[in-house]
């Protein structure tokens, strides 16, 4: 069922909301980590190592400190605590000893008056570096020395013992019987490259020393609790007199899961006793954040006439670069979703995640789902053509549907209408192709394309993906909200909620206040700033978690505050109030056997949301310039918390999906990032993105507060399957890479 | 040095680095954070602004270029009474998400509206083209504009 029209600017849950912080984002009113400042303020600057691999000797600050302006030069020596962090693995240093293993690894830091006497001095600080060979590619890393020699993400007793060299994670799934044969066999090897997350606002924060040895962070973020868990043991502070408050965030989308200027901006104030900003240059933030792994994929599909797949063979390989970040969780999903949303009941994939010297990758929207779907729908396409079935058809035949096993032994229940979003996708309208000639601007390449439009073909694809809500194998997750109930002078009831999830442009606030709205049924609810001092953790923005978790725990603590208005006969008197803070969890998962994959419980995620799109492309095919010329998609919601935000995520994730596909790349050489800005690392513009025509199917998912499904990856994880099978149809050429260059298209 | 330049209508004066952009002098020196910093090499739009009514990126102006000459920044759209239409329909149409492309974009779109107060789709993508959008896929955002040249 779609979602139907609904009134506007009720402020409960179904109504689309006006954004509480529109206004104010449009005026430039609203404050955004990079916008902070303080009385006294200095500026921190980060140096950087221009090594994908080095011994690292001496380090001389002698003349930086000696420079104009600037209050302090910092090393690792000067870290305090553990010199280690990260935020599954303690692996990665906060300034660099002994060794550097990636292009711009933070080495020292700076702070002075004004950000270009910052930048001179991180000039003159003198670093001995021994280039080392760089590892950097990740087939070839299995068998070259240990990056990270003593191992820290090894856990023989909970994971796979696999001694290969450079193993961050191996997970291999053994399903039924992976010798069986069917009458059809198609194979393929696919490849990705490193996509970044590209949030518009760089990495900043402002830290602010308290004067009795603490420490304020004011700072874009994902997730305030678990960067305090980090940053404390390493400023060797007890997490109380860690503060650390959300600032303004722009975008996210994973790149804001590990930490960037924290510790350094927290050292930095504490050692000069002077607030200290950090903001970094779009050149840092392209090498300060982690990015989505690439990969390459070979899958081997067995199927049937009749066109039943009954076998899949996955073989993943991502580069996880130099540290750990949240690889093992991405590999570990890239497992789960190998196989695609599709009923397969013999199945073997062997997923694994390395060490390199490349740039640090980690979490990115649609976290290891985005890469696998891209090979596994090429996958089914080559079965349709080999079948010569119908592509929609096929994957009708094979749709996974509540009540059937998951390679990794899942049994699907609650809400999946993967058979539902496969039929109302395909039922959309596909355009008319438009005539030619026409305005250039609505050719391949653009107003750059001086042709008549002689060279153009135009091809359609069709894509379904799915992943996983909520984090899974057995993490204990956790989200807390607090509601206080009070009276105003007239003795009106007006409630303010507080909880540390983090907005990030996703909309979470506008679903806490219309779930306090709609429990309280009170109109007159404010949230409080997002911060560490008066709440506990939400947990983070991200694997499309927030909605489901901030709803179930603002809920919670709204019918404990009404239970206890209750109690006191349902009024409360001026200056009167209740207080209280819940904690949520959702239902339980458990974790892989590190043998067969198979989950040792009852589930190892804790619900799925699926999504089909089908793409129309037209390819100069003498030019290699593409145009994204329509896209339509079905999306499983759950149910649409606010139908405008919904769509609005829908349409943002298919953008990301289409640069993924058309021109999306971290280019490097020997480890080294060529391309960090975006004169050279393309996104998507207005002139690249068609019209999405999104179709909401709602099917309440049951294990969820009001039955609502995070909605912001699917989007992500199908849209770069989908433009890519469309490319192939206009121009009958494998494409077996993303992003697809011209070259691929016309063949060179 | 020391410049002095009208930013949305007031006199203002600084003590400016020879180096420093526009941007910077306007974020850092006269608390007027509105335009955004997001790549500070003229690519993105976030910080664009108006320099004697013509629509630049701010980054690439530096503060020296702006002595004697008329700024209006995001922060001096709005009339008196309330926010400009670009402003409100941007957010009735959904078009703001993380916002930091915002300020750019509205700017951008006020300044097309002036010109070309009706217009066709593809010059509307035209004309926000040099505006980078990393959340919404950019069709709320068209939906806000025409909305906003419906409304004046
Ligand atoms: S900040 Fe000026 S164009 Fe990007
Ligand atoms: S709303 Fe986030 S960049 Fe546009």
């Amino acid at each position: 069922m779609s979602a139907p029209a609904r009134k506007l600017e009720r402020g409960r849950v179904g109504e689309a909301v006006r954004r509480a912080d529109g206004i104010p984002k449009t005026t430039g009113e609203f404050a955004y980590a990079s916008d902070l400042q303080a009385a006294g303020m200095l500026w921190g600057h980060t140096v950087r190592s221009p090594h994908a691999h080095a011994r690292v000797g001496e380090i001389d600050i002698s003349e930086a400190v000696t420079m104009p302006g600037v209050h302090a030069v910092l090393t690792h020596a000067d870290v305090p605590g553990t010199k280690l962090y990260g935020l599954e693995y303690a692996d990665q240093p906060v300034l660099a000893f002994d060794r550097v293993r990636y292009y711009g690894e933070p080495v020292a830091l700076v702070a002075a008056e004004h950000p270009e006497q910052a930048r001179r001095a991180a000039e003159k600080v003198r670093v001995e570096y021994e280039p080392l060979e760089p590892v950097v590619d990740m087939e070839r890393a299995l068998e070259q020395d240990e990056l990270h020699p003593d191992r820290p993400t090894h856990e023989p007793d909970h994971y796979r013992d696999d001694p290969r060299a450079n193993v961050v994670r191996s997970i291999l799934i053994r399903h039924g019987d992976p010798d069986t044969e069917g009458d059809v066999v198609v194979t393929g090897e696919y490849e990705l490259g490193i996509q970044d997350q590209a949030f518009l606002g760089p990495e900043s924060g402002l830290a602010v020393p308290d004067g009795d040895g603490g420490v304020d962070i004011y700072v874009a973020t994902q997730w305030l609790h678990v960067d305090r868990a980090q940053v404390a043991p390493c400023l060797d502070l007890p997490p109380e007199q860690v503060r650390i408050h959300l600032a303004g965030v722009g975008g996210a989308f994973g790149g804001r899961e590990d930490l960037s200027m924290q510790i350094h901006g927290a050292l930095l104030a504490l050692h000069t006793n002077r607030p200290v900003k950090i903001v970094y240059t779009r050149e840092e933030s392209f090498v300060g954040h982690v990015h989505r792994h690439p990969a390459r994929i070979r899958m081997e599909h067995r199927a049937n006439r009749d066109g039943k797949l009954v076998c899949v063979h996955a073989r993943v390989l991502l580069d996880g670069g130099a540290y750990a970040s949240s690889s093992t969780a991405v590999v570990t999903n890239a497992s789960s979703f190998a196989c695609g949303p599709y009923a397969v009941a013999n199945a073997l994939v062997d997923a694994t995640v390395v060490y390199t010297n490349n740039p640090p990758c980690g979490a990115m929207r649609g976290f290891g789902a985005v890469q696998v779907c891209f090979a596994h729908e090429a996958q089914m396409d080559k079965l349709a053509a080999a079948l010569e079935l119908d592509p929609v058809e096929l994957r009708l035949r094979n749709a996974l549907a509540p009540g059937d096993v998951m390679p990794n032994g899942q049994k699907v229940t609650g809400s999946l209408p993967v058979a539902d979003v496969i039929r109302r996708c395909a039922e959309l309208t596909v355009p008319e192709p438009e005539p030619l000639p026409r305005d250039s601007l609505r050719l391949p390449g653009g107003s750059g394309n001086v042709t008549r439009g002689e060279g153009v073909k135009r091809g359609v694809g069709f894509a379904l993906g799915f992943k996983n809500l909520c984090y899974s194998h057995g993490f204990d997750d956790y989200c807390a909200a607090r509601v206080r109930l009070f009276a105003g002078a007239d003795g009106a009831l007006a409630a303010e909620v507080h909880c540390a999830a983090a907005e990030v442009g996703q909309g979470v606030v506008g679903v806490i206040t219309q779930v306090a709205r709609t429990e309280l049924e009170l109109d007159d609810v404010t949230l409080a700033p997002g911060t560490t001092s008066t709440v506990d953790s939400a947990g983070s923005a991200s694997a499309s978690r927030m909605t489901w978790m901030v709803s179930g725990a603002v809920a919670e603590a709204c019918r404990a505050a009404r239970g206890e208005l209750g109690a006191r006969g349902g009024t409360l008197a001026p200056g009167e109030e209740i207080d209280v803070e819940k904690v949520y969890r959702h239902p339980q998962t458990w974790p892989l056997d590190p043998e067969t994959g198979q989950v040792t419980g009852e589930r190892a995620h804790v619900a799925f949301i699926c999504s089909a799109m089908r793409a129309v492309v037209e390819v100069d095919t003498d030019l290699g310039l593409t145009r994204a010329v329509w896209i339509g998609t079905a999306q499983d919601v759950g149910r649409a918390v606010n139908p405008q935000a919904v769509l609005g995520q829908i349409e943002g994730g298919t953008a990301q999906g289409l640069g993924l596909a058309l021109m999306e790349e971290i280019q490097t050489r020997d480890g080294l990032i060529t391309n960090a800005s975006f004169t050279d690392y393309l996104i998507p513009t207005t002139l690249d993105m068609p019209p999405v025509d999104a179709v909401l199917v709602e099917e309440p998912e049951p294990d969820a507060p009001y039955g609502a499904k995070g909605v912001g990856e699917p989007p992500t994880v199908v849209a770069t399957a989908a433009v890519a099978a469309a490319l192939r149809d206009a121009t009958g050429r494998d494409l077996t890479r993303v992003p697809v260059r011209p070259d691929d298209l016309i063949g060179l | 040095m020391r410049i002095e330049l009208t930013v949305n209508g007031e006199r203002h004066e600084a003590d400016v680095w020879a180096g420093e952009s526009l941007l910077f002098a306007l974020r850092e020196r006269l608390g007027l954070p509105g335009s955004k910093n997001a790549c500070e090499q003229g690519e993105c739009g976030s910080c664009s602004v108006l320099l004697d009514g013509t629509l630049v990126c701010a980054c690439l102006v530096l503060a020296a270029q702006a002595d004697g000459h008329e700024v209006v920044t995001v922060e001096g759209l709005a009339p008196e009474d309330g926010p400009h239409p670009v402003q409100e329909a941007f957010v009735q149409a959904g078009a703001v998400q993380c916002g930091f492309c915002t300020p750019g974009l509205v700017v951008a779109a006020a300044d097309l509206l002036a010109r070309t107060p009706d217009p066709t789709d593809d010059e509307l993508r035209e004309a926000l083209s040099g505006n980078l959008c990393r959340c919404t896929g950019y069709a709320k955002i068209f939906d806000a504009v025409r909305l906003a040249a419906g409304a004046s």
